[in-house]
Parts: C-alpha cells; sequence; structure tokens
C-alpha cells in the first residue's frame, strides 16, 4: 500500500500543480491517472499546440509547458501510479480515505482531490433497441482477445481506424464477419478502406455501407441484428457478436459512484475551498463546476491553491497553518 | 440588420424557435447555442473532442465553414451522424448564414 498526505486523482495540469502548492504547505501528493503518462489531454490529445493564456509565457507548446510543470514540482518528489483508472474509494474510521486502482493499487491518504478534467475516454455506445439486454455477453466495446472470436459469427459496426483495422485483423479469424458503417464511404487510413474492399471483393467479409442499424435480437443471447439498408429496407444479419467501434468519448466513470454532488458532468464544489459534499474530498480544474465556472487552466491552479490551504486541517490536525509567499522564503524541498 | 442574422433551432424535442446571432463576436454555434440555453454538454470545451455539440443542418449547408479533416473524423465515430451533421463548435457564423436551419443532436451524457 502506498502512503500519502493527498491522493490526486488526475496528473493534468491542475494536479501537477496542486503538488507545488501541497509542497509550500508540507503536504506530500501522490498523482493516479488513467493515461500512460502525465499531463492530461496536454499531452495526450494536443501536445505541440500553442497555449496562450498562461501568465508570463505569451506562447507555450502544451507539452513544454507540462515539462515545465514537472521540473516545478520535482522538489517537492511526487509519486506517480500512470495508466491506473481509480474505481473506488473507501472511508476509513479515523476519517482517511483508501484510494483503490482498478489494477488493486491501493492509495492512503488524508485527502482525495479530484482533477480528473475531462474525466476517462470511453467506448462511445450507439442508442440501439435491445443493446444492454446483450451487453453482457454478446457485445464487445473493444476487442481485448481476439482469439474470443474465433470461428464465431461477428458483426462490427463502425466506419473510423479501429473499425476498420479490426475488421482486417478479425476477417481471418472469425467464421462470418460482417462490417456495417451508415455512411457510402470510409474516412480512415486508405490503406486499411482498401484492405476492407479488397476482403469484401473476395468474399471474405460481408461489407453493409449506408446501412444504419435498428434493434439487437435474440432470446437470451444474441441471434441476429435488424438494420435499414439505403432504400429505408429491412436487413436482418446473422450474428453471435455485435463489435461496436465508435470511438472514445469523455465521461465521468466510476467519480459518479462516490456520492459526490453532480450537475452535468461535473462536480459541484464550494467555493470558499473547492471541496465537495464529501468531507476530504475536493475537485478542482475542468471537472468542477459552480457558479462562473471557466474551464481555464488557470483557473484550476487558483482553485488548486485554495484547496490546499484548505485541506492543511486533515492533514496537519494539530497545527496552525500561517501562509508564506515563495519570495520571502524560496521552495524549500523535503 | 448589419451584423445580426437569424438561425432557426429546432431542439431535441421538436420545438423550433428563431434566435439571433451577432456575428461580429468571435463565438462559434456551441457557444452561441449554450448562450441561448438550449442544452449542449460541450464537455470538451470546443475542440472536436468529445461530439456532444453534434448538429444536424437542415438547410445553409453550403454557406458554412469548411470541414476539417479532425470534425470529419469525429462526425464518422458517431453512430447517429449523417451527411449532414456538423459539430457547432467548429462552426463560426457570418453574414453568410442568414436563414441557416438546424436541430440540435449531440448527446446529453
Amino acid at each position: 500500500m502506498i502512503t500519502t498526505d493527498i491522493c490526486i486523482i488526475g496528473a493534468g495540469p491542475v494536479g501537477l500543480f496542486a503538488v507545488f502548492e501541497a509542497g509550500l504547505l508540507k503536504m506530500r501528493c501522490h498523482l493516479i491517472d488513467v493515461l500512460p503518462q502525465v499531463g492530461g489531454q496536454l499531452s495526450e490529445i494536443y501536445p505541440h499546440k500553442p497555449i496562450y493564456d498562461i501568465p508570463g509565457y505569451p506562447t507555450v507548446k502544451a507539452q513544454e509547458l507540462i515539462d515545465k510543470q514537472m521540473e516545478q514540482i520535482a522538489p517537492f518528489s511526487p509519486t506517480f501510479t500512470l495508466g491506473e483508472r481509480v474505481e473506488e474509494l473507501q472511508k476509513q474510521d479515523d476519517g482517511s480515505y483508501h484510494v483503490i486502482g482498478s489494477e488493486g493499487t491501493t492509495i492512503h491518504c488524508q485527502v482525495v482531490v479530484i482533477a480528473g478534467g475531462l474525466g476517462c475516454f470511453e467506448p462511445r455506445k450507439p442508442d440501439l433497441s435491445g443493446l444492454e439486454k446483450f451487453e453482457k455477453n454478446n457485445v464487445h466495446y473493444m476487442v481485448r482477445n481476439p482469439e474470443h472470436f474465433r470461428d464465431k459469427k461477428i458483426v462490427i459496426a463502425g466506419g473510423g481506424d479501429s473499425a476498420l483495422d479490426w475488421t482486417v485483423f478479425l476477417a481471418d479469424i472469425a467464421k462470418e464477419l460482417t462490417l456495417v458503417h451508415r455512411s457510402d464511404s470510409f474516412r480512415g487510413a486508405p490503406d486499411s478502406a482498401d484492405k476492407v474492399y479488397q476482403l469484401a471483393k473476395d468474399g471474405k467479409i460481408n461489407l453493409l455501407l449506408s446501412h444504419n442499424l435498428v434493434e439487437l435480437q435474440g432470446n437470451g443471447s444474441l441471434q441476429s441484428i435488424h438494420m435499414t439498408n439505403k432504400q429505408k429496407e429491412d436487413v436482418i444479419v446473422n450474428t453471435e457478436y455485435f463489435i461496436p467501434l465508435y470511438g472514445l468519448s469523455p465521461k465521468l466513470g466510476p467519480i459518479g459512484n462516490w456520492g459526490l454532488n453532480i450537475d452535468k458532468n461535473a462536480i459541484e464544489v464550494n467555493t470558499f475551498d473547492y471541496s465537495t459534499n464529501v468531507e476530504r474530498i475536493y475537485a478542482i480544474g475542468d471537472i468542477n463546476t459552480y457558479p462562473g465556472k471557466l474551464k481555464l487552466i488557470l483557473c484550476g491552479y487558483h482553485e488548486a491553491a485554495l484547496m490546499c490551504q484548505s485541506a492543511f486541517k486533515y492533514v496537519y490536525p494539530d497545527q496552525k497553518l500561517s501562509f508564506k509567499y515563495t519570495t520571502v522564503n524560496g521552495v524549500n524541498a523535503f | 440588420m448589419e451584423n445580426l442574422i437569424t438561425i432557426s433551432v429546432e431542439d431535441r424535442d421538436g420545438s423550433i424557435r428563431d434566435i439571433e446571432v451577432p456575428t461580429d463576436i468571435n463565438l462559434n454555434l456551441m457557444e452561441i447555442l449554450k448562450a441561448s440555453e438550449y442544452e449542449v454538454l460541450a464537455t470538451c470545451g470546443g475542440m472536436a473532442l468529445c461530439a456532444t455539440c453534434h448538429v444536424e443542418i437542415i438547410n445553409g449547408a453550403d454557406s458554412l465553414t469548411e470541414i476539417s479533416d479532425q470534425e470529419l473524423d469525429m462526425l464518422d465515430t458517431l453512430p447517429d451522424a449523417d451527411d449532414n451533421s456538423r459539430l457547432a463548435c467548429q462552426l463560426h457564423l457570418s453574414q453568410d448564414n442568414e436563414g441557416l436551419t438546424l436541430k440540435i443532436k449531440g448527446a446529453l451524457q
């Protein structure tokens, strides 16, 4: 088990800056993030995009800002768990928390800070009748183990890269593969699209373009998928598995199950200290909401500073907090 | 009127309303819809990442700003998108868009 003062969920710019503010108050931090690297969306989605509204930087590339922030917090030796999603928070008798990750990592901390940004990226689900009924056994939103589909009848839906790539990959493994796409062409990599067209021409897959999904059908287990073609005629395809590959969309994920007040996918906080409705749990950055909220990195930094002043009382219940400027004392490492 | 156009917006429940849009302020259509109190999640804040500002253009598609590869890629991942789909966050309206008619389709969760 990892023991720390503050466990920060999310290692984006705001989570990283919270380490600095906590460090000034001698509070240690451990960060946990679902992505395999620090930096959140800045490093994952737009590392080379310039940002113009960070004070002191007329322009700074997203990844450069993250690199600088890592340098800034190095004196406080934060620790990291990367590539692991937080599933659960367990309150202990003394008020402290155990933060439990999807791979079994347990972090014992006095304070939990959620700096989760957009949340976790999860597979997008089609709005389809019968989907929930078969979700457990016959619907796969990602292909974890291709062998699972050996000699099975499968239907893949989608027109992006992942739908094309998995169609090519699974064509030899599955007994019967149907690829369904609502449009009459593919925007994915031309290479993959060519391969898919060739497979269809060779009769190795069943390619259904300009088809719309209507309903999953079956008694207990999935038996067929009802769709319509361009002429709005009914088409029924028999299948054992349905693999919708519609990309990822940001979702709150397990955070929604922790008893926090949620408004439109964001966590409600008190602007006095960015605390949530649950004691010892704070939310800062893009994931929180309050009247006048602006989703700016700058605002997240401010929230991190105020949060730390409030969290201090849980980490050092017997000490009085005195505020000091870094210009007076410098940055004193642990 | 100069720097002001009217567009017609159909909400998810089918209700249709005309809204006036100033074209001399730097707001994209997603921001205009939110400011006009339509429910649009816009989780990603306008970076063409979440597609929750998905709209269907019923009339006036030709006058819109050209669609980027990134927007097309994102639309391609949407199960309910079609050839008339756009992401409102990628659209900046001008005088040319007078009379634009659209329907809000973006997911609410």
